[in-house]
């Protein structure tokens, strides 16, 4: 492994055990919190966090210490900090490892942001599909009161501090703050419009500061080890380090932590040890479902929030998926729209519908239907959900086909124009053949063709009639000489 | 949301209103409520979303509105052995619609029912966070990793002895 | 408070903090199209989901469009309404939602007042891209005795479910699934027969295209009025001759009750009556169950119920029946004048002109849709027979008269026949909220004090606020008097006489916004409240004309009972003029 990777984040996760709290605090854990609510104005430590330059780690990459000014700023008599766990990204699931591994880094970090915006009451939204997470979150809560480090009067300081959980139940619109609080509330997840932000009027219309597991994970030890140390990690925009999940076609996948500016050269081919069974790189996809598709030409372009953004992605809650040759980026793009039209929650119309209709576009194109004209409705069909849609769910949701159309353009053109899928992955596009060198003339494949569109004498080449071949794949399956391809 | 009629038994009742007491009967606890009666019933049919509305003076309407908002929740009761076929990204990458679709020919069911015996119910769900292991099929609590096609005859099989189609009729 | 200066298509404004993009730019007559937005403002009814999109604008600076209705003016902000870039969004949005809506304008109820057609009209929208592949989403239709849901048609404005729960918290119908999916529904997506609904069609009043309209009962009084056998019978409740010029260009609050007569005379009902002879009635029955128990609670009888409730809003009635069967017995027994209307018809009039009941069709036509259920309920038929046969909103009168090629502005004035047609002003103020108990109180003062009034005029009763109270003078006696219109302000009430807090010794309840003349079957007000203001002021216009002013004057009415119904609250009356009410909650398994 490179240099490139390091854990802070993740900095505990595998070697404590997250059901002692005495291993957490063996290692320096509750000093920064200890520190924050004896020794520093709620001021001075938001400053703190200003000045190490954390950005939120969810989606967006707002200033985490902005965030918290915000929410200090508002005045009232009840303010909540909520930790946002409703990890709803295929294909990411740091939250769940830090949540299981760490806890206590959580609520360590919950109770900094109630003692600094002024808030004597945490909520974990927390999906209910990760049942591990919830007992040791539980676990953890329990031991953290026993222990004085949650609860009345923490460290004498007079400052009191609690921490409940809250069920997410399969939204992942939920994912967005707004949405996230109506659901708290009891609500359907809808979205509603900024501003209101939360930091002036959020869970049951107070101040409320949301921030993600991630991002809290990373504050107690920015304030262990000082702003300074952290500013040093990463990019002149970017501080710290991101966990990805990386996933897909690489040899290597799992959680990674890597310092902001790494390439996705650096985390594919090093840290992921490059492409399986020895395929072509052709595309890694970050941000999750709303995230874009970069190529060979962004490899080495350093990550972080804007250069992620610049290239029509993002960087999302940090899922990484590799696709090789083999993958058609025209599915790819269908397959996350797909994913776009089931978690739309419906309220506004470019969302609900645009995505629908993007969705059939693709769908039109995968079966070969597809035509220039659909091609350029695509595009602005895409733009126009991005620009009008109310949430980010649907200001981002296109990306994934404006991605692709940008990088993979010549391949949605041999869908259309061609009728063809380059990589052999759209069904209604390919045609069933029978290899001459290969076939032996066994009958098994016109024995199992449903619609007999395969033809042939005993021990001679067989043939498929493509115009009654229903493309079932039933000859292929039988085939034990590898004969009937698909081209 | 299709649903099933059933009547309720005056304990079961109880529990559902022990449940919203327990949250103190605050409409804001609704999601709550619904998740621990849900874990309690298995679904939530409608006579159910009625007697939680009651309880906690919402119109049902509102109820089943963020009944049928969440995944999570679902009005239909779930097979003996619940399928849920992982349709993440890792996992579509690797295949997993094959594998879904094998499942939905053998049950000769689709994705939200339940087989007419009542032993197998089909879903999907995004991402169990076991990407390396894609793709990924979980029946009931047991997590079946790196599932071709193939292999759905035998996860079936060994899971019910299931009457797929296809077979004796 | 505090200026804000900012620039809209060029031009620069300068507004109080806190004024939307949208109000600002119609300050400045830029109309930016909107179809889910609507704002009441009297009322306090707003609804900006920011869901349609349709109002986006492009603001200096930001990344992405922004909602006009919900996006507020900040300083030095750029905003243009009319950019390439915006129009091109405003029509692909357009197109999105026609993509998933029916195209059967042709037979559309709304086909003419919809706000969606409107919308595709200005912004000229002639092709639908890629509709041939489009999955549209359909729904079962719905119908139940007033309204019909054709969910095919919604938009998801969310109108509906705010009146529904926020204005009137009814609570019938609420968003539901997701996405694609996502509509405005019933529970379990049942019809509104099942339903906690009360009709009141303050969604129907409010929906922006044909997703929610009215059950349109012309087709049935154009086949009594060709039955040559039939007596066909009809009357107009008060507000409807203060809203039915709107539907032929005529100026909101232009009162038409001459020319109205003419048009039904003209369409060949046989006798065109007044349903305020039979609000008349309806305050001399009221007045006097209120006087009556009044006086037993000055004498201190335990048992009598106060404050009384009136009765004649059937989707008040229906609210209550639901939410509140607890309280049924507290509302006055009296039947609206809308039944007692259908009761006196079918009775003393049809056996004055010797025609049997069978034979006469009584016609009403209302402000109103709950009306129409109301009628069907069983408590008014005689052997099977309904007192009104058919009851049709302003709307449907519009185009009925519209379908016999008459121009209701051209119509000479005509009276109403005798002996149903004559009424007093306080039967005419019934269409407006405060109405009925101005009108009871003018009654019950009289006939308790035995003075004359020096003045009918109750202005402490009038006004829009939802709730009012008032105290008026029983010579020494202090009458308190509670006014709510909207059913969420109802409820309200109801509340304190539940936790015995009530300070009223009366209360009059009207479901819908400003009484009868907002009602769910009143031409469209397409969000404007100032309609409403200028129906009321109609409506108390008309009652100052008027020569009568108090029920117990109206000399019909005395007649009435001269010859008929010997005295308010006889056996007689008790029969034909009051009802009873049941609890409508479905028992939830009682434990």
């Amino acid at each position: 492994m490179t240099n490139r990777q390091l854990r802070i984040a993740l900095r505990n996760c595998g070697s404590i055990n997250p059901e002692r709290i005495e291993e957490y605090i063996a290692g320096n854990g509750y000093l920064s919190l200890g520190k924050v609510v004896t020794g520093m104005e709620p001021k001075q430590a938001i400053q703190l966090l200003i000045d190490s330059g954390l950005r939120g780690r969810g989606g967006a990459g707002f200033p985490t210490g902005l965030k918290w000014l915000y929410a200090m700023n508002s005045e009232a008599d009840q303010k909540y900090v909520v930790c946002n766990a409703d990890e709803g990204d295929p294909g990411a699931f740091m939250d769940r490892s830090i949540l299981e591994g760490d806890p206590h880094s959580v609520l360590e970090a919950m109770a900094i942001a109630g003692y600094c915006i002024g808030a004597d009451k945490g909520y974990i939204y927390i999906r209910a599909e990760y049942p591990l997470a919830i007992r040791r979150l539980k676990i953890a809560i329990s031991q953290a009161k026993e222990s004085g480090l949650l609860g009345e009067n923490i460290f004498s300081s007079g400052f009191s501090f609690d921490i409940d959980l809250k069920y997410g139940a399969g939204a992942f619109v939920c994912g967005e703050e707004t949405a996230l609080i109506h659901s708290m509330e009891g609500e359907r997840g809808e979205p509603s419009l900024k501003p209101p932000f939360p930091a002036e009027s959020g869970y049951l219309g107070m101040p409320t500061n949301v921030n993600n597991v991630e991002t809290l994970a990373n504050i107690p030890v920015i304030f262990e080890k000082g702003a300074d140390w952290f500013s040093k990690i990463g990019t002149e925009k970017s501080k710290g380090t991101k966990v990805f999940a990386l996933a897909g076609k690489v040899n290597n996948v799992g959680l990674i932590e890597v310092q902001m500016g790494t390439t996705l050269r650096e985390v594919i081919f090093d840290i992921g040890g490059g492409i399986r069974e020895g395929k072509k790189f052709k595309a890694v996809q970050t941000g999750g479902p709303s995230g874009g598709c970069l190529t060979e030409k962004h490899l080495d372009t350093p990550i972080d929030y804007e250069n992620l953004v610049a290239n029509g992605s993002m960087m999302g809650s940090g899922g990484m998926i590799v696709m090789d040759e083999d993958d058609c980026m025209v599915s790819i793009a269908r397959f996350y729209l797909e994913f776009s039209v089931d978690e739309s929650c419906g309220k506004c119309a470019p969302c609900r519908i645009g995505n629908k209709r993007l969705h059939e576009l693709l769908d039109r194109i995968c079966q070969g239907n597809g035509t220039d004209a659909d091609l350029e409705r695509l595009r602005n069909l895409g733009e126009v959900i991005k620009d009008t849609s109310l949430c980010g769910l649907g200001q981002s949701s296109p990306n994934p086909v404006l991605s692709t159309l940008d990088n993979f353009f010549e391949e949605f053109e041999s869908h259309v124009r061609d009728k063809k899928c380059p990589a052999g992955v759209c069904r209604d596009l390919l045609e069933y053949f029978i290899l001459e060198d290969n076939c032996v003339g066994c009958t098994a494949c016109a024995r199992a063709c449903p619609v007999g569109a395969i033809t042939g004498e005993r021990k001679e080449l067989h043939v498929v009639n493509t115009a009654i071949c229903i493309k079932c794949g039933a000859c292929m399956e039988k085939c034990k000489f590898d004969a009937v391809v698909l081209i | 949301m299709s649903s099933v009629k059933i009547e309720l038994r005056k304990d079961q009742v109880e529990k559902i209103h022990a449940f919203c007491d327990q949250c103190g009967n605050e409409p804001g606890e609704l999601i709550n409520i619904l998740h621990r009666t849900q874990e309690e019933f298995g679904y939530l049919p409608a006579e159910i979303q009625e007697v939680i509305a009651d309880k906690l003076a919402l119109p049902v309407a509102k109820v089943y509105g963020v009944v049928t908002f969440y995944s999570f929740f679902t009005m239909i009761p779930k097979g003996e052995f619940p399928i849920s076929i992982c349709t993440g990204t890792a996992c579509y990458v690797r295949g997993a619609e094959k594998v879904l679709s094998e499942f939905k020919k053998l049950l000769d069911i689709q994705v939200g029912e339940t087989s007419a015996d009542g032993k197998f119910s089909l879903s999907c769900l995004r991402c169990v966070g076991a990407c390396g292991l894609a793709p990924v099929v979980l029946v009931g609590d047991k997590t079946y990793g790196r599932i071709a096609p193939d292999d759905v005859k035998e996860i079936l099989e060994e899971a019910g002895g299931a009457r797929t189609r296809g077979q004796g009729d | 408070m505090k200026q804000i200066k900012l620039t809209i298509d060029n031009k620069t404004i300068e507004v109080p903090e806190g004024t939307t993009v949208y109000k600002t730019a119609k300050e400045m007559d830029i109309d930016i199209p909107v179809l889910c937005y609507m704002d009441l403002k009297d009322l306090n009814i707003e609804n900006k989901p920011g869901g349609c999109r349709i109002c986006s604008v492009e603001i200096e600076g930001r990344h992405n469009l922004a909602p006009s209705c919900s996006t507020y003016v900040s300083e030095g902000m750029v905003v243009r309404t009319n950019s390439m870039r915006v129009i091109n969004a405003r029509r692909t949005v357009m197109e999105l939602i026609l993509s998933d809506h029916p195209k059967d304008c042709l037979i559309c109820p709304k086909s003419g007042t919809c706000d969606l057609q409107n919308m595709a009209i200005k912004l000229g929208i002639r092709e639908i891209p890629g509709q041939e592949y489009a999955e549209v989403s359909t729904y079962r239709l719905d119908t139940s005795p007033s309204i019909i849901r054709n969910m095919d048609k919604c938009i998801m404005c969310r109108r509906c479910e705010t009146m529904c729960n926020d204005f009137q918290t009814v609570g019938a119908l609420h968003a539901v699934n997701r996405g694609f999916q996502a509509v405005v529904a019933p529970a379990f997506e049942m019809n509104l027969e099942h339903s906690p609904c009360t009709y009141c069609g303050q969604c129907v009043a409010v929906c922006p295209t044909g997703a929610l309209t009215e059950v349109d009962h012309t087709p049935k009084v154009i086949q009594a009025l060709s039955d040559p056998a039939k007596t066909v019978v009809v009357q107009t409740a008060p507000a409807v001759r203060a809203a039915l010029g709107e539907e032929f260009g005529l100026k909101p609050g232009t009162r038409v009750t001459g020319k109205m007569v003419t048009a039904l005379k003209n369409l060949g009902f046989d006798y065109v009556f007044d349903t305020d002879f039979a609000a008349d009635l309806t305050i001399m029955e009221e007045g006097t169950e209120f006087l009556d128990r009044l006086t037993r609670h000055l004498k201190g009888d335990r048992e009598v119920k106060l404050p009384i409730l009136t009765s004649c809003c059937p989707g008040w009635v229906n609210f209550f029946e639901y939410h509140f069967p607890e309280l049924k017995d507290i509302p006055s027994t009296a039947r609206s004048p809308q039944q007692m209307f259908g009761s006196i018809a079918k009775s003393y009039f049809a056996e004055k002109i010797g025609v049997d009941r069978k034979e006469m069709v009584v016609v009403s036509v209302m402000p109103c849709l709950a009306k129409k259920y109301e009628c069907q309920r069983d408590e008014f038929k005689v052997d099977g027979n309904p007192d009104v046969d058919y009851s049709i909103s302003t709307r449907e009168l519009a185009h009925l008269i519209k379908q016999a090629n008459m121009d209701l502005v051209d119509m000479p004035d005509s009276e109403f026949d005798a002996p149903l047609g004559e009424s007093t002003g306080a039967g005419v103020i019934f269409g407006a909220t405060g109405g009925v108990i101005e009108a009871a109180t003018r009654t019950a003062y009289e006939v308790h004090t035995g003075k004359e009034l020096e003045s009918v005029d109750f202005k402490q009763l009038r006004g829009m606020d939802g709730i009012r109270s008032a105290s008026v003078d029983f010579d020494g006696l202090e009458i308190r008097i509670g006014i709510a219109h909207g059913l969420g302000n109802a409820r309200k009430l109801l509340e304190e006489i539940k936790e015995g807090n009530s300070e009223y010794h009366a209360i009059e309840i009207m479901a819908c916004p400003g009484g009868c003349i907002g009602g769910g079957g009143q031409p469209l007000h397409h969000g404007d409240s100032n309609i409403l203001k200028a129906r009321t002021k109609a409506i108390y216009e008309e009652d100052e004309e008027k020569t009568l002013r108090k029920s117990h004057e109206n000399p019909y009415v005395i007649k009435l009972y001269e010859e008929f119904l010997d005295k308010p609250m006889s056996e007689k009356a008790h029969q034909l003029l009051h009802t009873h009410y049941f609890g409508r909650k479905k028992k939830v398994f009682e434990v």
